[in-house]
């Protein structure tokens, strides 16, 4: 009897088998990535103007991050040099913009402290000297070149929240409930301004903005800086995407 | 008449013969097109995704009702990159046989990344 179970249900796991019309299997489906860099084999990731906050470095270590993250997943060479001091760079062009009568904008003050947005826009002309960044091309063997702002600020919000409570019964019974608490919370705010440019002519070839953000409760204390990488994290695929082609795992279902 | 009349009985055959032959040439078609479409399903299996493409194109060509070949073509066209052709296999696919959950559900999967790729472009 017991084998002539044992035989039925071979025969049955055989019969699902043979009547087997779908298999699952791995895909890899690549994104072709935003910018063509055919042109280029190398990159140079020149360096940001920062502001927001004095905690964190935010020119530094956003190229340290991206030079790494571009060893590692893109087929372009990473060139290693100093980081450019762009806000220095920024305030030696000054002056002779304003003493050029022909310039057609007038001049703006770069402010010595950045802390808004606003501030960044002074800074805008540089990306745009092509000049400029032709001259830093030539001394690379015209790059691609990768610059930009960065804008890492604290922000502090007060407001309702609804969060998840466990209360129980009057028969011991565990339930979760959304309730709604006024809180005090506190953060980070990041909002870089990705801008490529040709290392051969100095125009930019494309801009790409994110914002991204983190609210922690006021009795948490998260350091800047690991907050800073926790909001890059987020956006680095999205960096990446624009240089080198993607692929995304997953599975799909073929049919017989 | 007579002659016509004689001719009109091997005439009726032939045309028979005809009809018969033309539904045992696509039976045999779509005999060899599920062939081709197991033998893409193997290959693909081993990652060769482009001689799965060209078993499952010649799979469609011979039997054009065949829903899972192109479904299968359309999942080989989405690992080659090929969106626009990816996205009418499916939609073909799912004309042939909209109720296939499977099916559907490749297609979800592929638009959410067509998707992207398209607003990435768009940027």
């Amino acid at each position: 009897m017991r084998i002539a179970n044992r035989l039925a249900s071979a025969a049955l796991v055989l019969a699902a088998s043979a009547c087997t019309t779908m298999f699952e299997v791995p895909v890899e489906t690549p994104i072709k990535p935003k910018l063509d860099v055919t042109a280029f084999s190398r990159v140079l990731v020149a360096g940001f103007v920062a502001g927001g906050t004095e905690d964190v470095d935010a020119n530094l270590e956003t190229v340290r991050l991206l030079r790494s993250q571009l060893k590692n997943k893109s087929n372009l060479k990473v060139i290693d040099a100093d980081v450019l001091p762009l806000r220095e760079v920024a305030a030696k062009n000054q002056p002779a913009r304003q003493a050029d009568p022909a310039s057609p904008a007038p001049a703006t003050d770069l402010p010595a402290v950045i802390k808004e947005d606003r501030d960044l826009q002074a800074f805008e002309p540089l990306f745009a000297n092509a000049a400029y960044w032709k001259k830093i091309g030539e001394e690379f063997q015209s790059p691609l070149i990768v610059t930009g702002t960065i804008m890492f600020a604290p922000q502090a919000t007060t407001g309702y929240v609804q969060r998840e409570q466990e209360v129980y019964d009057t028969f011991g019974r565990r339930q979760v409930v959304p309730v709604r608490t006024f809180m005090e919370r506190k953060g980070f705010i990041l909002k870089p301004k990705f801008i490529f440019i040709d290392g051969r002519t100095g125009a930019v070839l494309y801009t790409e903005t994110f914002r991204e953000e983190v609210l922690y409760s006021v009795e948490q204390s998260n350091p800047a800086l690991s907050t800073y990488f926790e909001l890059m994290d987020r956006l680095v695929p999205s960096f990446l995407s624009a240089l080198s082609s993607q692929s995304i795992r997953g599975t799909r279902t073929l049919l017989k | 008449m007579v002659s016509m009349n004689r001719l009109k009985k091997p005439l009726t055959f032939a045309f028979a013969a005809v009809a018969v032959f033309a539904t045992v040439a696509s039976a045999a078609d779509r005999k060899e097109a599920r062939s081709q479409v197991e033998f893409g399903i193997k290959v693909a299996a081993q990652g060769l995704w482009k001689e799965a493409i060209y078993r499952w194109e010649r799979a469609v060509e011979l039997d054009p009702t065949y829903a899972a070949a192109f479904n299968n073509l359309a999942v080989a066209y989405e690992t080659a990159g090929w969106f626009d052709k990816a996205k009418k296999a499916y939609e073909r696919a799912l004309e042939l046989d909209p109720k296939n959950l499977y099916i559907k559900q490749n297609f979800d999967l592929f638009k959410e990344i067509n998707d992207r790729a398209n607003r990435q472009s768009s940027r």
